[in-house]
Parts: structure tokens; C-alpha cells; sequence
């Protein structure tokens, strides 16, 4: 029980992070702090699919030593037949995973104590782990993290900074409009405006609107 | 066997570590109430976040973290505060209870959720599988460069990168459309502007002597970002938040007109658009060598094997990525700098 929650308490420590971040983007009614809250919990989800790409025993999705294409230049032929065998493998533990996860549904769909589940996960997932270790040893010397997530989150993190700079600048107008980013404040001020424009007459409410502006 | 252990617990020590200085920085944001103070909190969770990623082997992203989250996202933050308020009104106690309410629900189902993910680290696990791992053997032959995250975002995913940068790019008119273009402020009170900034200087004396030879030294270092993104971590987007950094820095040290003379916002504007028409123009370039659109491999007619194409295919969208990130931020950052002397009248 104790690996199972080792196992995934970065998950949970992650989630924790993310409803504080979620707290402070629609807790206050500051506009400014609900924008930094926005950007925690951003920042959480990237923890979050950074976490899920991380592989035990490997390092950055950089190539290095001999898997540099660099040391390897020069003999193509070699390299096309190392290429044909590396998918080959890939395909063999993908199968192996297959069936570990066909294993799995299966005692899942038994009566079993809670107790049993999380060893039983664990033992499918050691022999995933060797299947998977294998296929990870075909093509290279050591063993690399995913890089595909680290992808995604490089460009949504500068999307996510264009997008902040966006709602930044709104802001910024509020301000000069209402002369407040209280979000209360600023409603209160909506609902007195509109409800003048409901008591006056047609002709004022046109000279109301044009002084607003 | 005992040295791999202590790896293990090394690392699930700095974790530990690192996630508690996370969780107080989120608690104290949440908890206070003065501006400054959440904002370089903010900033101290964003680098908190980026060595994390260091210890999760994703140096790229760490790397783009703390320039674009910890750098460049203060700065926006800091310009956004000088022209709204510098503090925020504090919470009433009765209206916490129902955000509280949905984010512990919240909380609770995603950590029931959790429960059927893969364990940390599981290399046999469906995200780590598939198309990761066929990128990474596949780059060695197709693409010939040893970092597969640059692989990865100049060339697989070329299209998508393209779509970003065109993000980037309309964030940037979207701000000048907003708040006005920068030197339009300045014309207005050139003088004002220019005092301040020189009396400015005449207050920080250390601080301006000192960042002088640093910032030549900061735009080389995002020129290294820049032409060693294929071979180690870093490309466009964390160097063209660096260069443009550092002329945020001579604006904050020298006054904003010193900067504005050094990079003008029109030319700042101008690299953007130009960023993204380059990295465009890549690919109307392999359509007319009758390749598909961003196919690095037909912009030589190179034989199979041949790696020529996707070497400056790559080295040529960096350049576009880098051009139009470093001018939009810088164009944004002057959006917001130029429109300071405007107000500052009413009750701060």
C-alpha cells in the first residue's frame, strides 16, 4: 500500500497544487491575482504532463555517446538495418503489453480484496517494465525520457504567456474605464449604470452613454 | 544495487523538497493581499517549477519555464500592476466558503481519478509508448540531430509550432491594439520620460554600471540559445524571450526612451510579423520544390538518406520563431511601458 501511494503522490501533490491554483483564480475579486492564479494552475497541469513523461532510469531526450547521429554518420547501411530491428522490437512489446493489460482487466474483473489490487498492479507492471526496458534497449545505449510531451508543454507555455500578455491588457483597459479591477466593484457599477439608463428618458440616456464613453 | 537506491532517494528527497517550497509559495499567494508581493511569488513558484522539471529529465521545458514564467511573465505582470493598483481588496470570509466547496470537490474527484494512471515513471505506459518512442528512433535517421525535442517541434510537428508562433504574433497586435502602440506615449511627454529615466539612473549608479557589460552578455547567451537548440537544450522560443529580456532590462535600468532609441517599436513589430512570414515562407518554399508544406526534405531534392534539408530547414524556422517571439514581447512590453505616464493621477 505504502508503494502504491509512493508510486502516486506526485499526482496527488500535483492535483493539490492545481485546487490552490484553481482557489485563487476564482476565490478573489481581484483581477490581477485571478490572472496569477490562472498561471499556477497552468503551471500545474505542465507538472502534471512532464510527470507522466518521465521514464525510471532515463535521462533528457537528448542523444548522447553513441546514439548521437553524429558518432553514427557515415555508415548508412548499418544504420538502416539497426533502424529495421529496433521497430521490430517495438512491435514485440507492444504485444507483451497488450497482454499484460488483457491480465490486468481480467483479475480486475473478479471479486478481489483491496489489498490484492495494488500487488497485482505492481506485478504487471514490473513485467511491463522489463518488456518495455527491452524495447527501450533495441535502439539505444541508454535509456531516454518521452519527448512528445515536453513538446506540447514548451509551446503552451509560450502560448500561455501570449495569452496572459492579452488578458493583461484588458485589464489594463478596465482600469482606465472603471478606475477599479475589483470585480465586485466593477459590478456594482454595470448594475447602477444600467439601472439609470432604465429610469431616464431616450434623450438623456444617449448623452449618458456618450459621457461613459 | 545500494547506489542505485540512493539515486532514487536522492531524487525523492528533492521532490519532497521542492514540492513543499511550491505549496507554501501557493498558499502564501492565496493568503495575501499585497500585488508586489504575489507577483515575484509567482515568480519564485514559476522557477520553483523549472527545477522540478530539471529533476523530471524535461530540460527544454524547464528552460522555457524560467525565461518566458519566470522572466518575461514578472515583467507583464509588474507593467500590468503599475497601471492598475497595487493591492488587492481582501476576500470576504463568508464568499471563500463556496470556492472552497467546489475546488476541495474538484480536488477530490481528480485524485480518484488518479488512482487508475500509471504509476511514476512507468516506461510501459500508453503516454510513453507509441509515438514518443517512434519520434525518438525515428530522429536519428530522418532528422540527424541529436536533441529530439527540437526534432520533434521544428520538424514533426513544424505545423503546429507554425500555429503557435502565429499565437504569439496575434497576442502581440491583440496588446498594441489594446493599450496603443509605445511611442506614441513617448512623443507625448518626451521630456518627462527622459528625466525620469536619467534621474532614474542617477539613484541606482551600481545597478546601471553593473548591467551594462551584463547585457551584451545576456543577448549572447541567447544567441547560444538560439544556434545550439539542435544539440542541446534550448531553440527559438527560449531565445527570443532572452533577447528580448534584455532589452526590458535596458529599459528598466536605462529609462524606457533609452530602449525605445535602441530598439524602436516599429522595428520591434516589424521582427514579429517578419518572424512568422519566415517560417512560413519554409514551407511555401518546399511546396515549390514539390514537397508537402514544411517537408524540410524536399527543399534540396536531396537524396534519401541526406540530412542537408533538415538541418537549415530547421536552423531557418528557429530563426522565424526567434525573430517573432523576441519582437512580439518586446512590442507587448512597450504596449504596457508606454501607456504608464498616462495615468498616474488618481489614488496611488
Amino acid at each position: 500500500m505504502a508503494e502504491f501511494i509512493l508510486e502516486r503522490g506526485n499526482y496527488w501533490a500535483i492535483v493539490g497544487l492545481m485546487m490552490i491554483g484553481l482557489y485563487i483564480a476564482f476565490s478573489p475579486t481581484n483581477l490581477i491575482k485571478r490572472l496569477i492564479g490562472l498561471g499556477m494552475f497552468q503551471t500545474s497541469i505542465i507538472l502534471f504532463y512532464i510527470t507522466l513523461a518521465r521514464i525510471d532510469g532515463g535521462t533528457a531526450p537528448i542523444l548522447y555517446g553513441v546514439d548521437d547521429p553524429k558518432a553514427q554518420g557515415g555508415h548508412g547501411g548499418h544504420e538502416d538495418a539497426g533502424h529495421g530491428e529496433t521497430t521490430h522490437g517495438e512491435t514485440g512489446s507492444g504485444e507483451a503489453g497488450l497482454d499484460a493489460l488483457a491480465g490486468h482487466d481480467a483479475s480486475a474483473g473478479q471479486p478481489v480484496d483491496a489489498q490484492d489490487v495494488p500487488e497485482a498492479l505492481q506485478h504487471i507492471a514490473e513485467s511491463a517494465h522489463d518488456a518495455a526496458a527491452a524495447a527501450h534497449g533495441a535502439g539505444f545505449e541508454h535509456v531516454y525520457s518521452n519527448p512528445l510531451p515536453h513538446v506540447l508543454m514548451l509551446t503552451a507555455i509560450v502560448v500561455g504567456v501570449a495569452t496572459l500578455a492579452v488578458g493583461l491588457g484588458i485589464i489594463a483597459r478596465i482600469r482606465e474605464a472603471y478606475g477599479t479591477i475589483e470585480m465586485d466593484e466593477i459590478r456594482a457599477m454595470d448594475i447602477e449604470l444600467a439601472l439609470s439608463e432604465v429610469s431616464e428618458q431616450p434623450g438623456e440616456q444617449t448623452v449618458e452613454k456618450g459621457a461613459g464613453v | 544495487m545500494t547506489s542505485v537506491l540512493d539515486t532514487v532517494l536522492a531524487i525523492d528527497l528533492l521532490n519532497i523538497m521542492l514540492l513543499t517550497v511550491l505549496f507554501m509559495t501557493a498558499i502564501a499567494v492565496a493568503r495575501m493581499n499585497s500585488l508586489f508581493a504575489i507577483v515575484m511569488l509567482s515568480g519564485v513558484f514559476s522557477l520553483t517549477s523549472a527545477t522540478w522539471f530539471v529533476a523530471l529529465d524535461a530540460v527544454d521545458v524547464a528552460f522555457t519555464e524560467a525565461s518566458v514564467g519566470a522572466g518575461i511573465s514578472t515583467a507583464l505582470f509588474l507593467g500590468a500592476m503599475l497601471l492598475t493598483a497595487r493591492s488587492a481588496k481582501p476576500v470576504r470570509r463568508e464568499a471563500q466558503l463556496l470556492p472552497l466547496l467546489v475546488v476541495v470537490a474538484t480536488g477530490a474527484v481528480l485524485i480518484y481519478a488518479s488512482l487508475d494512471l500509471p504509476q511514476f515513471g512507468d516506461p510501459a505506459s500508453p503516454a510513453n509508448t507509441y509515438v514518443g518512442v517512434s519520434y525518438l528512433e525515428r530522429t536519428v535517421d530522418e532528422i540527424g540531430i541529436p536533441n529530439v525535442v527540437t526534432a520533434v517541434l521544428a520538424s514533426y510537428r513544424g505545423f503546429d509550432t507554425l500555429g503557435e508562433v502565429g499565437v504569439v504574433y496575434s497576442a502581440g497586435l491583440a496588446v498594441v491594439l489594446l493599450l496603443g502602440i509605445g511611442e506614441r506615449s513617448l512623443g507625448a511627454n518626451p521630456h518627462k520620460l527622459d528625466e525620469s529615466g536619467q534621474s532614474e539612473g542617477d539613484h541606482h549608479v551600481v545597478l546601471r554600471v553593473v548591467s551594462k557589460p551584463l547585457l551584451p552578455i545576456v543577448v549572447l547567451f541567447g544567441l547560444y540559445v538560439q544556434f545550439h537548440g539542435d544539440f542541446g537544450p534550448g531553440g527559438g522560443f527560449q531565445a527570443g524571450v532572452i533577447l528580448a529580456v534584455s532589452v526590458i532590462l535596458h529599459a528598466l535600468i536605462f529609462g524606457l526612451g533609452a530602449a525605445m532609441r535602441a530598439v524602436s517599436p516599429g522595428f520591434a513589430r516589424g521582427l514579429a510579423g517578419f518572424g512568422f512570414l519566415l517560417y512560413a515562407g519554409i514551407g511555401v518554399w518546399a511546396l515549390a520544390m514539390g514537397g508537402d508544406f514544411l517537408d524540410y526534405d524536399a527543399l534540396f531534392n536531396e537524396p534519401p538518406g541526406g540530412h542537408l534539408g533538415q538541418h537549415w530547414g530547421i536552423i531557418l524556422i528557429e530563426l522565424g520563431v526567434l525573430f517573432a517571439v523576441a519582437g512580439s514581447m518586446v512590442a507587448i512590453f512597450y504596449a504596457f511601458a508606454g501607456r504608464v505616464s498616462e495615468i498616474r493621477d488618481e489614488d496611488w
